[in-house]
Parts: C-alpha cells; sequence; structure tokens
C-alpha cells in the first residue's frame, strides 16, 4: 500500500531525531572546544591547574580532581541508599508500604536540583561547618547532596534488575532452607550484578553532570581539595559559573571544558548500556 | 563468632528500613521546609505582580509566563517526535541495526548533563541559527532534554497494549495506519500522557540548560524571540545572591506545588489505567 509507505518512511525520518540531536550536540561541543585545546596544549589543558582566564592560562587539572572527589563521595551514599531502598522495595517492603515508598522515591527525582542545592547550603553546610569545620562548602556537602540525588536513578534500576531475576531462583534459595536476606545477597544480587552494575554508571553519570547544586554547595574554589571539608570546583560548575561573562578563548576553554565532560559521560553510559546490554539481550536501559 | 543466619538478617533489616526512612525523612524535610518558609510570603498578588527592583519586592508574573512558555514549547514538540518515534520502533519496523542505533541515540541522549544541553543550545539555537538568548531558543534545547523520556515511556505504553487489539483491528480491515492511530494510541494514551506530564516537570525544574539559553532577562517576554527567565533560575538568583530571602522561598514553594502537583496527576494516571491496561 502507498499511504502506508509514505506514513512509514516519515515516521522513519522523524524517530531519527533523537539520534541527529546527539550527533548535533557532538559535533558542535566538539567544534567550539577543540581547537582551544589543540591550542593550548592536551598536556596543559588537563594536567596543569592553572585556570585564570584573564591571563590566558586555561588548565582544568583541578576542576576533573573536584568532579572526581564530588561523583566519589556521591558514589557511596546513593549506592549505600540506592541498593537498599531497592532491596527493601523488591523484598522486605509489605505492598501498602512499597506502593508509598515508590512515588516518595519519583517525587524525589523531580525535585529541582536548585532546591536540592539550597537546601544543602541552609541546612547541611552550616552543620558542617559547626561540627565538623572548615568553610562548610565543601567536597563533603556536595557529595552527600549528590548522592540523595542520584538515588532514584539507582534505586529504579536496580528494582528492574532484581525483578528480573527469575523467581524460580528465590524459590529454589527458600526450599533449601535460606533466609530472605540470605536469598538477598547469595542468590539475588549475584543474579542480578549487571544490572545493579549499570544502575550504579548511570548514577555516577547523573552525578559528574549534576550542575546547579553543587555550584550551590562546593565553594568553587580552584584549588585541589585536601580533605572532604576543603571547597572544590566541578567541570560542570566551572562551565556555569563563567559562561555568563566569558568571551573569545575563555568561552573555547568552557567548551573545552565540556568536551572533556561530554567525553566522560558518554564513556560512562557506554559502558552502562554495554553491560545492561549482556543482561538483558536487548531493550537497553531501563 | 558465627552469628546466626536469623539474628544477622534482623540486623540488616533494621539498617534496610532506616535507610528508607532517612530517604523518605529528607523528602519530607525539604518539602516541608521550602513550604513554611514560603507559604507565608505566597499570595495571587506574588504570582501576578511583575518583581520590582530586581525581585527584591513584587512578584513573579514574567517567570511565570516565561516558565510556561518555555515548557509548553518544548513538550508540545517533544511530544509528537517522541510518539512518532515510538510508533516507528514498536509498530513500524523490526528489530534490527536501526532501532539499535536509534534506541542507542535516545539512550545516550538521556545520559547529556544539562549543562552540555546548555552549552549547545547556545552555540547552536542562540548564536549560529540566529535565535539569541531567547523563549523559543530555550524551548528547543528543552526540546532535546526531555525527548528520551517521552520516546521510551510511550514505547513502553504501547508495548503493553495486548496483541489481540491489532489483529481485531486488522481483521475489521483497517489499515495500519487506522490500527494505531485507532486502536494501539487510544490504549496507550494514559502511559504516554505519564511521560507527557513528568517530562513537564522536569523543564520546570530545569535550570543550567534555560539559564545558558533562555537567559535571564525580568521584564515579561513580549515574543518568542524575546529573552526570559523560569521560575527556577529566578529562584536560583535569588538566593544565591541574597536578594530576597522571602520571595525565593515563595518562588521555590511555586516550584514544589507544581511539582507535587505534576506528580500527583502522573501517579493517578498511571494507577488509574495502570489495572486495565496491564
Amino acid at each position: 500500500m502507498k499511504q502506508d509507505k509514505v506514513i512509514s518512511t516519515i515516521l522513519f525520518l522523524v524517530a531519527l531525531s533523537a539520534i541527529s540531536g546527539l550527533a548535533l550536540i557532538t559535533v558542535f561541543i566538539f567544534k567550539e572546544g577543540v581547537p582551544i585545546i589543540a591550542r593550548v596544549g592536551g598536556r596543559q589543558f588537563f594536567l596543569s591547574s592553572d585556570w585564570d582566564p584573564g591571563l590566558g592560562h586555561f588548565g582544568i587539572f583541578s576542576m576533573i580532581i573536584g568532579s572526581v572527589a564530588v561523583t566519589a563521595g556521591a558514589m557511596v551514599i546513593g549506592i549505600v541508599f540506592g541498593l537498599g531502598l531497592a532491596i527493601v522495595l523488591t523484598q522486605f517492603a509489605p505492598r501498602t508500604i512499597a506502593g508509598m515508598l515508590k512515588p516518595a522515591i519519583e517525587l524525589l527525582a523531580g525535585i529541582p536540583s536548585v532546591v536540592f542545592g539550597f537546601m544543602g547550603v541552609v541546612t547541611l553546610v552550616p552543620l558542617i561547618r559547626t561540627y565538623l569545620g572548615g568553610p562548610g562548602l565543601s567536597v563533603l556537602a556536595s557529595s552527600m547532596v549528590l548522592g540523595i540525588m542520584v538515588l532514584p536513578t539507582i534505586t529504579s534500576i536496580s528494582i528492574d534488575a532484581l525483578q528480573a531475576v527469575p523467581r524460580t531462583y528465590w524459590e529454589g534459595s527458600v526450599a533449601l532452607g535460606a533466609t530472605r536476606w540470605q536469598t538477598t545477597h547469595m542468590v539475588l544480587l549475584k543474579a542480578a550484578r549487571s544490572g545493579i552494575v549499570a544502575a550504579a554508571i548511570l548514577g555516577m553519570g547523573r552525578a559528574v553532570g549534576e550542575t546547579m547544586a553543587v555550584i550551590m554547595v562546593a565553594g568553587n574554589t580552584l584549588e585541589i581539595p585536601r580533605s572532604l571539608l576543603d571547597p572544590t570546583r566541578t567541570l560542570t560548575s566551572n562551565i556555569a559559573l563563567e559562561m555568563a561573562y566569558a568571551s573569545g578563548d575563555h568561552r573555547q576553554a568552557l567548551f573545552a571544558t565540556g568536551v572533556t565532560l561530554f567525553v566522560i559521560i558518554m564513556l560512562l553510559n557506554t559502558v552502562a548500556l554495554a553491560v545492561s546490554r549482556r543482561r538483558s539481550g536487548r531493550g537497553g536501559v531501563r | 563468632m558465627r552469628v546466626s543466619p536469623f539474628l544477622s538478617q534482623r540486623i540488616v533489616v533494621v539498617i534496610l528500613w532506616a535507610l528508607a526512612a532517612i530517604t523518605v525523612g529528607v523528602l519530607l524535610y525539604i518539602i516541608a521546609y521550602i513550604l513554611i518558609h514560603g507559604l507565608p510570603h505566597l499570595s495571587l498578588s506574588f504570582l501576578t505582580l511583575s518583581p520590582e527592583y530586581m525581585g527584591r519586592r513584587g512578584g513573579v508574573f514574567p517567570m511565570v509566563v516565561g516558565t510556561l512558555l518555555v515548557t509548553g514549547l518544548a513538550v508540545l514538540i517533544a511530544a509528537p517526535i517522541g510518539v512518532a518515534t515510538a510508533i516507528y520502533l514498536t509498530e513500524y519496523t523490526r528489530e534490527g541495526k536501526m532501532t539499535a542505533v536509534i534506541r542507542f541515540g535516545a539512550d545516550c541522549l538521556a545520559g547529556v548533563p544539562s549543562i552540555i544541553f546548555g552549552l549547545f543550545g547556545f552555540v547552536f539555537f542562540a548564536i549560529t541559527l540566529g535565535m539569541g538568548m531567547s523563549v523559543i531558543s530555550g524551548a528547543l534545547t528543552l526540546t532535546l532534554m526531555v525527548l528520551p523520556t517521552i520516546i521510551r515511556t510511550s514505547e513502553e505504553a504501547i508495548r503493553t497494549v495486548p496483541h489481540s487489539y491489532r489483529e481485531v483491528s486488522y481483521g475489521l480491515g483497517s489499515t495500519r495506519w487506522q490500527m494505531v492511530t485507532n486502536v494501539v494510541l487510544r490504549s496507550a494514551l494514559p502511559g504516554i500522557c505519564t511521560g507527557v506530564v513528568l517530562s513537564i516537570g522536569r523543564s520546570i525544574s530545569e535550570t543550567a540548560a534555560v539559564m545558558l539559553t533562555a537567559g535571564s532577562a525580568l521584564r515579561l517576554p513580549h515574543s518568542l524571540f524575546d529573552s526570559s527567565r523560569t521560575l527556577a533560575l529566578h529562584f536560583y538568583i535569588l538566593s544565591r545572591e541574597g536578594i530576597s530571602m522571602p520571595n525565593a522561598y515563595a518562588t521555590a514553594s511555586v516550584l514544589i506545588i507544581s511539582i507535587l502537583a505534576l506528580n500527583l496527576v502522573a501517579y493517578w494516571l498511571m494507577h488509574r489505567f495502570a489495572v486495565k491496561v496491564r
């Protein structure tokens, strides 16, 4: 049928918009950012901590370390809470309580990142400053805020992974006399391992990419943090803080910061996709 | 010393429930804190007045309009594209290289951080296409950002439509397109709407991407090519620059109430119809 063919072609073209969007983003970010990396020199750009746009010094090493530190801390909190909640929801919670917890976690995912950052500033930061010392605006504060923010991602993907384990595994283990917890950590967590790893990696991507909340609680100094209580600046906040007034080389250097971030995120995404494909064979990350 | 399996289970269960309680506690604390500080300053006039002195006094009317325009346009553009993509993936093709590429695109787009969307929107829509820092640049940037969510939720909703529906429709002599529009889309509609509602929430919350594309003008946008500040960005600027804490809290309350309402709608859509479909 002719009409069917036409519709099919139109739908196909529209369906290409997501991948074309991704391609456009890649091309334009790289086009703006790569030349300055080439001019400054990769070594200088990635391995120097000297960032002084006024003098034409562009080194983002301290921000790479900042992003890594903040993300690592966030992952500890995100994985403990995210996986813990997934286990509670799938194994231990009665149906009614699970029915209330799930929407709560979805709501947590919907809260704007500026609000998370703001809450960090008014509650966490003073607590840290008073009881642990330092300026309060710190790696620790950022990690805690980000940990809560990535929790919904980790929980929802881990739940999918745990629910994908065949029911018979659970039954077999319980029939052998294992307790629910023994079954969970000896059988279910092992069987769902790749899905949980994918969840953690995607959560990591979220944490590395988060911007507004981190700007508000990280302190944004340019030094490499020596302890959890030191302030730091991440790749994302560098872009958001300086884009408003940057021009010329400075702006290009911010795009180059974006390129760095983009490459890190794409690597994480690809690994997560590969890990979860191996599990399900098809369909990718849900 | 060996701990009995029952004791260790008990300990673990206590820890796990504590984690759940802390999470819910944090959520409730955030909502309560914002609303307690913000509701006393929230009034109808706050929503309908223009800001004065950079937002120190007056209301947030231009930001409400800006948020509605940017969000509304973004979802209005993204929804048809997303649903069409989902229809193509489920009804018009077989699993193969092409679907893998399309899915890879959507999955990767979903993982791109909002600041990267902002950079891209700035250099592509605002500069290269000459749209400037404007409502339309912001909306198109957000379109790309919410597209993966709409594709994924629509695809899932379409997949839950029982195969027998399609067979009956074909049996009655309909073409594929008639089958899709009259049968599949109609029964998948609640699921698709859930995705759209969640996308609206995500657009309202977004700050980094709109900051670089829609700009931060305080006045009411007169056309789609005018810069406009959204509520989320207004809250960020008010609180970060310490312009006015009461107005910051009131703005945050507007955001939180909108998100709560949207989540309720999504929840209602999902549960009202989930029983019928599954």
